[in-house]
């Protein structure tokens, strides 16, 4: 039986091929097989021989939102800083969307990254993607040659093995807690829509952590970026990380260190989640970027957690609502502010306390 | 050993058009706070950033403050707005990694509480001194 990635690489080779040679689209952005088993590297189709090398499978995971505003301006006609916008329409890309990748797009609209009319969305409804580190740590150490996709099973198969694997153990974190596998906004759609999915907890992860005492965080978090390498592969992978100039690299102020001291790390992975804030999908590009397997992803799911608790908003669902930071509400939560009604009465031991220290 | 007795060191992002003024008025009025406040004047509490936080508790702050004009009081009409969301936000992710949430506070005092300032100052140093020095984020130069 045709298994339904197989299915729908089908459909993407034709319609990315009919966009191309009709002329609809300047540039198709899809996936091409990697040069090891279970991975794919982002491509950019340019013609109908190209778009038949695309593919679709459970390896997808890096999101092309990323890409997607660099491929837009390399169809622009080339020109400098102050010449005047050409005239006409600007040429327009086919690109994938599932629901994560979807609403990074949305927010990309909304940040003035990209224009919705110069996109072609061929939306797609993810089944969820699998973790290449959760197969590989299955394998304990034996190397797959090759891995065949089936429906609800991978077939890993290497020197004198043979191995099926459930699927579904080894879809990656953030998408086994997805609730929204479907585009929001799309152009084509290809196969059926899945519907919103039910999730008994979507935060399950975050609640375990929270659930801790505050030491046990802090020890939970000083180990789960300990191996951390500091080569930014996560930010990279980020398609809201475009920032000119990362506050890493940053040099007056300083705001992290080049080192990989735990501090310099810790503020790298505090800021760059929180950077992301009201903003991140959780569509997992960056956790499944990173080398070292460390899962920023709790992060930002944190972030979502409280963005969606406080003010009841979920990133890039909907292009004309603003993102939940760039905007507010009267009755916003503020139970955290101080009004020093906690205060110890003021007595003349305060002013003696004060007289007895001196500060240089 | 005869030893300094230790005196929380808190770094406070006052916003020019409130909290700074108010500060300046616990002052003039002569309201005793805690010397542990280093106070630095920023335009507007929408002005201080995450970075701006954590550059703080990086350099050896025990404690954090950011206090701008009340809701609906901001120069700027609603810096302070998005900054409750933003900080708010900032709170809870320091908690979610174990940093005590007493070290990251967040007020709203006018040019006109004076005595208000002294207090949140004083409630602000005697939680942080119940905690001790900062350990966590502060990095040796
Ligand atoms: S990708 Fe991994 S190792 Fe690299 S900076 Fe990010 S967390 Fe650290
Ligand atoms: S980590 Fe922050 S500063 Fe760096 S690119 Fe991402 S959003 Fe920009
Ligand atoms: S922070 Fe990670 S999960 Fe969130 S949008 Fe960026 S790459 Fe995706
Ligand atoms: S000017 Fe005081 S908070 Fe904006």
């Amino acid at each position: 039986m045709e298994s339904s990635s197989s299915k729908i690489t089908d459909e993407i080779r034709a319609e990315a091929s009919r966009l191309l040679s009709s002329g609809e689209v300047a540039a198709f952005l899809g996936f091409v097989p990697g040069s090891l088993p279970m991975t794919v590297r982002p491509f950019v189709a340019r013609s109908s021989e190209d778009a038949a090398r695309l593919v679709w499978n459970s390896f997808c995971v890096m999101n092309l939102a990323n890409y997607l505003p660099e491929v837009l301006k390399s169809v622009e006609p080339p020109r400098g800083p102050g010449d005047p916008e050409p005239e006409g329409p600007l040429p327009r890309v086919g690109v994938l969307a599932t629901g994560c990748w979807s609403r990074n797009m949305v927010v990309q609209i909304q940040e003035n990254r990209i224009q919705r009319d110069r996109v072609v969305i061929l939306g797609i409804s993810s089944r969820g993607m699998v973790d290449r580190k959760k197969v590989l740590a299955r394998l304990g150490g034996r190397e797959a040659l090759k891995v065949e996709e089936q429906d609800h099973s991978l077939l890993v198969s290497g020197r004198a093995f043979n191995e099926e694997i459930p699927r579904w153990e080894v879809v990656r974190d953030n998408c086994r807690s997805c609730v929204h596998p479907d585009p929001v906004i799309w152009d084509i759609m290809i196969g059926e829509r899945a519907g919103d999915r039910q999730n008994a907890n979507r935060f399950a992860q975050v609640e375990e952590i929270e659930s801790l005492a505050p030491e046990e965080r802090w020890a939970w978090f000083q180990e789960e970026i300990s191996s951390c390498i500091r080569c930014y592969a996560c930010r990279n992978a980020c398609p809201l990380c475009y920032c000119p100039t990362c506050f890493v690299d940053d040099s007056r102020p300083q705001w992290v260190g080049k080192s990989i001291e735990p501090v310099d790390t810790a503020i790298f992975h505090i800021l760059r989640a929180y950077h992301c804030a009201g903003r991140c999908t959780d569509c997992g590009a960056c956790e499944s970027a990173c080398p070292m397997g460390i899962r920023m992803r709790l992060f930002t799911k944190k972030l979502e957690k409280d963005v969606l608790e406080m003010y009841g908003a979920e990133a890039g669902m909907d292009p004309e609502t603003p993102l939940p930071l760039s905007t507010f509400s009267p009755d916003d939560p503020q139970d955290f502010i101080v009004t020093g009604q906690e205060s110890p009465k003021s007595t003349g031991d305060e002013a003696g306390r004060s007289g007895e220290v001196s500060q240089s | 050993m005869e030893t300094k007795k230790w005196e929380p060191r808190i770094v406070a992002f006052l916003c020019n058009w409130c909290s700074y003024a108010g500060a300046d008025l616990a002052g003039v009025s002569r309201y005793q706070y805690p010397p542990s406040l280093r106070i630095i004047r920023v335009p507007c509490s929408g002005r201080v950033s995450a970075n701006m936080v954590l550059d703080a508790l990086k350099s050896g702050a025990d404690g954090v403050l950011v206090s701008g004009c009340h809701p609906g009081d901001c120069h700027y009409i609603s810096g302070n707005m998005y900054a409750r969301r933003r900080l708010a936000l900032l709170k809870s992710l320091l908690e979610f990694i174990g940093i005590e949430p007493e070290r990251f506070n967040v007020s709203w005092i006018s040019a006109s509480e004076g005595k208000q300032f002294a207090e949140v100052a004083r409630e602000v140093t005697e939680k942080v001194r119940a905690l001790g020095p900062a350990r966590h984020l502060v990095k040796d130069f």
